[in-house]
């Protein structure tokens, strides 16, 4: 491990190190445009520029590895001079057009003219105007604030792995374009915003809506997928502007996809802000005495049998909770927080999580995608998969509906019975799981939630026993969740109880007159047609399926208008922050249970969100040990033998761009959805990555 | 970058062309195949000459590399033609060295000669005119590129000529169109004069 020393300070680091790293981990500051921890190193800005004695001149630090007793210097007339001198050049074709530039305020390039800037450019000559490309409905393209850092094509090809984008032409003429035909429809394209160190990518959607000192930045937790990426989002008032990753390297590094980063538009549009009561086949707007008043009236003398409630993908675990405890009260046992079926068993918390968590997954050596398609089900995940992938020595084989996932896996068609076959040890891709030192599965919801799902469930279990998934500090047994709400549902036991219905055993039940109401908690994926005559409570922040069918509609808060908790697919409990308040009259969820509670006669015993969250741990364990991931025991065996269907196992995803009622209430979504399809480049020409 | 007016649906190398590509690319071990971008390049613009966007599709496919990574490899070098050029590609140096050697006559005659400005291509599609960078012959300039080969220590009339003969269906002899020796002293040796290999010998 060389030494080195940095500004007289003296670091011991790993051969390899460039010294910018080295640098940053003094924590001495040296500027940056192209240089990125996360992508490869270009060294083409020449801003990170250092004296290194017995070096004849400055040399770029990201570029420049660590040698034996080094001796660096950050901050000489030297080095002010040389960044002055590249500052020049970077500004020599660079608009002055800061002012009206949505990146002005958090933009490297204006911070760092600050420092090195000079006050008058010497260039005489005309500056260079370049095109604006087309980079769809999410990134706005100012071509001609360009640096050449090649962040953006570096981003595209290494992380996102759809590499459109590239630096065309040279010197002077050198511009970074798309390729043509190509269009940019990654997953992540939003993050390519986020890296641009100036203003030639922003956000389009946004684009003159605000200044970014304007904005009050509440850090919280997205909910638009089951990953749970931490996020902090911008509000100027009561609206939310943007939403942007936070860095939090367990979870999702520093990306965000681009359906929870760009659907946030679909909060201000659809929204429930006042309760309705249906009369005479109308929904009429009330106060929530009278709301609460028809819902009493209904439930008057009713055996508790005959209720219901299904909890959507978004519900937050104070709500569902709550509503688990009326339920119990009014003597109901029907709840499931699985509204598309899926078999997934809350008795084996193992059988449930993503166990070798999305940061463990980088360790694993051999991979098996059971029904899932982790790109459109999970892009930032995916992200790390393919990150896996890079490294080599990485086997990822598919079971399922073929499709380009950005990186190269072995396609074993989409047969259900090709899991039997490997779990029986017949088919070779056991033996390439069997002989890896840390293999796994990912078995999705896609695979979970059809007819069979109980049995493939407990075929992958058969495997993850055979195959050795499960050894000593190593869990491979994966379930990719896509409903934020549902492993948390799963933990506290929103799932039938004794004698209780699940969703298929609710909607027959209201078919045939069994079950006579049915409370709704954002749930409205759950077909409307097939709850009959019940009378349907529906509780949520859109106007979406469920608010249509519903007799009464109690308007509830979206995921940045409330202080709520989550848990994410590794069973990582994780809590949302009041960003803005809910709209109207609308109310945060678990208020609305202990309101209506009283109004029923069996009020819930909690009237602040401290004893909501005390309730939750009492639930499980896992809500009190928040951001951090709660393993789970690998226990019981879990799901059952039966016969298999030879329907093609698909994704449960169909058209990423619009999963939930925030994402189908977006105009920018709906953009994407004319722009792209559904995602992922399926309908378009090939990009060279495919197969 | 490029007009867009010129690209053709498809293209294919031809299957002599294919077993050179196929020669290039086995010149690099299996995941390397990349290497062979340049080659190739100059393979598709050899065939057509110029490179088309479908033909830098091909090739990414035969390398298994983004069709984005190879337009780039096309655009940074000059050499690779974005647009369709003539029969004759004549590309005039014009850089200091020619232009203190009169590169601006050469210019002038090519212009007449064939009747197109720079970047033109002429009517009959046979002739295409550029100019181009320094081609590394600053001995002999001025001089000219055209297809392969180099026409050098060029004058208004030489240049004429040798466009002419093009314009014929003769292919004039490349290298200095003065009579000069490769690039022996032109006006004759200036020293040693007397010493020749003979008397050496003798």
């Amino acid at each position: 491990m060389p030494k080195l020393t940095i500004d007289g300070r003296e670091i011991e680091v790993e051969a390899g190190t460039t010294i910018i790293q080295a640098a940053d981990q003094l924590g001495i500051e040296i500027p940056r445009f192209c240089y990125h921890e996360r992508l490869a190193i270009a060294g083409n800005c020449r801003m990170c520029l250092v004296e290194v004695e017995k070096m004849p001149k400055p040399v770029a630090s990201c570029a420049q590895p660590v040698g034996e007793g080094m001796v660096v210097k950050t901050n000489t007339p030297v080095v002010r001079k040389a960044r002055q001198g590249v500052m020049e050049f970077l500004l020599l074709n660079h608009p002055l057009d800061c002012p009206i530039c949505d990146q002005g305020g958090e933009c490297d390039l204006q911070d760092q003219a600050m420092a090195y800037g000079a006050d008058k450019g010497r260039c005489q000559e005309g500056k260079r105007a370049v095109p604006d490309k087309d980079y769809g409905p999410l990134v706005q393209t100012m071509m001609t604030r360009c640096i050449q850092c090649t962040r953006c094509v570096r981003f595209i090809s290494e992380i996102a792995g759809t590499p459109v984008l590239g630096g065309l032409g040279r010197g002077e003429h050198m511009e970074i374009s798309r390729y043509v035909g190509a269009v940019v429809s990654s997953e992540l394209s939003g993050n390519l915003i986020d890296l641009c160190p100036v203003g030639a990518l922003t956000n389009k959607p946004a684009s003159y809506t605000y200044r970014s000192w304007e904005l009050k930045k509440t850090e919280s937790v997205d909910t638009m997928d089951a990953l749970g990426a931490s996020i902090r989002v911008d509000t100027r008032g009561n609206e939310v502007i943007r939403v942007l990753p936070r860095v939090n390297e367990d979870v999702n590094e520093e990306w965000l996809s681009d359906r929870s980063r760009f659907a946030v538009d679909g909060l201000k549009r659809q929204r429930l802000d006042r309760p309705y009561v249906r009369k005479d086949g109308k929904l009429v707007a009330v106060t929530w005495t009278e709301a609460f008043a028809a819902i009493a009236d209904k439930l008057k003398g009713l055996a508790g049998s005959k209720i219901a409630a299904i909890a959507g993908d978004q519900a937050d675990a104070e709500a569902m909770v709550a509503y688990k405890d009326l339920l119990t009260a009014l003597g109901s046992t029907n709840l499931d927080c699985r509204q598309d079926g899926a078999a997934l068993d809350p008795a084996v918390r193992a059988s449930y999580l993503f166990n070798s968590t999305a940061a463990g997954i980088e360790n694993a050596d051999a991979l098996l995608l059971i029904g899932t398609n982790p790109r459109k089900e999970s892009p930032v995940l995916n992200a790390r998969i393919r990150k896996r992938w890079q490294k080599g020595g990485f086997k990822v084989a598919r079971i399922g509906h073929k499709s380009d996932l950005t990186y190269k896996y072995e396609d074993l068609g989409d047969q259900a019975s090709v899991l039997k076959d490997i779990a029986e040890g017949k088919h070779p891709f056991f033996e390439v799981l069997k002989n890896a030192a840390r293999p796994a599965l990912v078995i999705g919801q896609g695979a979970l939630s059809r007819d069979d799902g109980a049995v493939l469930l407990g075929l992958a279990r058969k495997l993850a026993d055979a195959a050795g998934l499960v050894k000593d500090g190593w869990n491979g047994f994966n379930v990719l969740h896509t409903a934020a709400a549902r492993v948390g549902g799963l933990d506290l036991g929103f799932v039938p109880g004794q004698g209780g219905k699940d969703v298929a055993g609710i909607l027959a039940g209201a078919a045939k007159g069994d079950i006579e109401v049915v409370f709704l908690l954002g749930a409205d994926e759950v077909e409307m047609a097939a709850l009959g005559k019940a009378f349907v409570v529906y509780q949520g922040s859109h106007g979406d399926a469920g608010a249509h069918r519903a007799d009464v509609v109690l308007p509830g808060a979206a995921y940045t208008e409330k202080s709520a908790t989550y848990v994410n697919l590794e069973g990582r409990a994780q809590q949302t922050r009041l960003a803005v308040f809910p709209p109207g009259e609308a109310k945060e969820d678990w208020r609305i249970v202990r309101a209506l509670s009283d109004v029923l006669g069996k009020p819930l015993p909690y009237d602040s969100l401290k004893s909501v969250r005390e309730r939750l741990v009492k639930a499980s364990p896992v809500f009190a040990a928040i951001d951090a991931v709660t393993p789970a025991a690998w226990g019981a065996a879990f799901g059952t033998e039966g016969a298999l269907s030879d329907q093609a196992l698909v994704s449960n995803i169909d058209n990423f761009y619009m999963t939930d009622p925030i994402s189908r209430a977006s105009k920018t979504m709906a953009e994407c959805t004319a722009a792209f399809g559904g995602g992922c480049n399926h309908k378009h020409k090939k990009t060279g990555t495919h197969g | 970058m490029s007009d867009m007016t010129h690209e053709p649906a498809s293209f294919a190398f031809t299957a002599e062309y294919q077993a050179k590509a196929d020669a290039f690319i086995a010149k690099y071990p299996a995941g390397r195949q990349q290497s062979a971008v340049m080659p190739l390049l100059d393979l598709a613009q050899r065939q057509d000459g110029w490179v088309s966007r479908a033909a830098m599709e091909v090739i990414a496919g035969l390398l298994d590399m983004a069709p984005i990574r190879v337009e780039e490899v096309a655009t940074f070098y000059t050499m690779y033609n974005r647009k369709p050029v003539g029969k004759f590609h004549v590309q005039v140096c014009t850089n200091l060295p020619c232009m203190l050697r009169g590169s601006d006559d050469v210019v002038a005659a090519a212009k007449a000669a064939l009747g197109v400005e720079f970047g033109d291509m002429t009517t009959d599609g046979l002739f295409t005119l550029s100019e181009v960078e320094c081609l590394g012959a600053c001995v002999n300039a001025p001089m000219m590129q055209i297809n392969d080969d180099y026409y050098e220590d060029l004058d208004a009339d030489s240049t004429k000529a040798v466009l002419e003969a093009f314009k014929r269906g003769e292919t004039p002899k490349p290298g200095p169109q003065n009579g000069r020796q490769f690039s022996c002293p032109a006006g004759g040796p200036t020293s040693l004069t007397e010493l020749t290999f003979q008397t050496e010998k003798a």
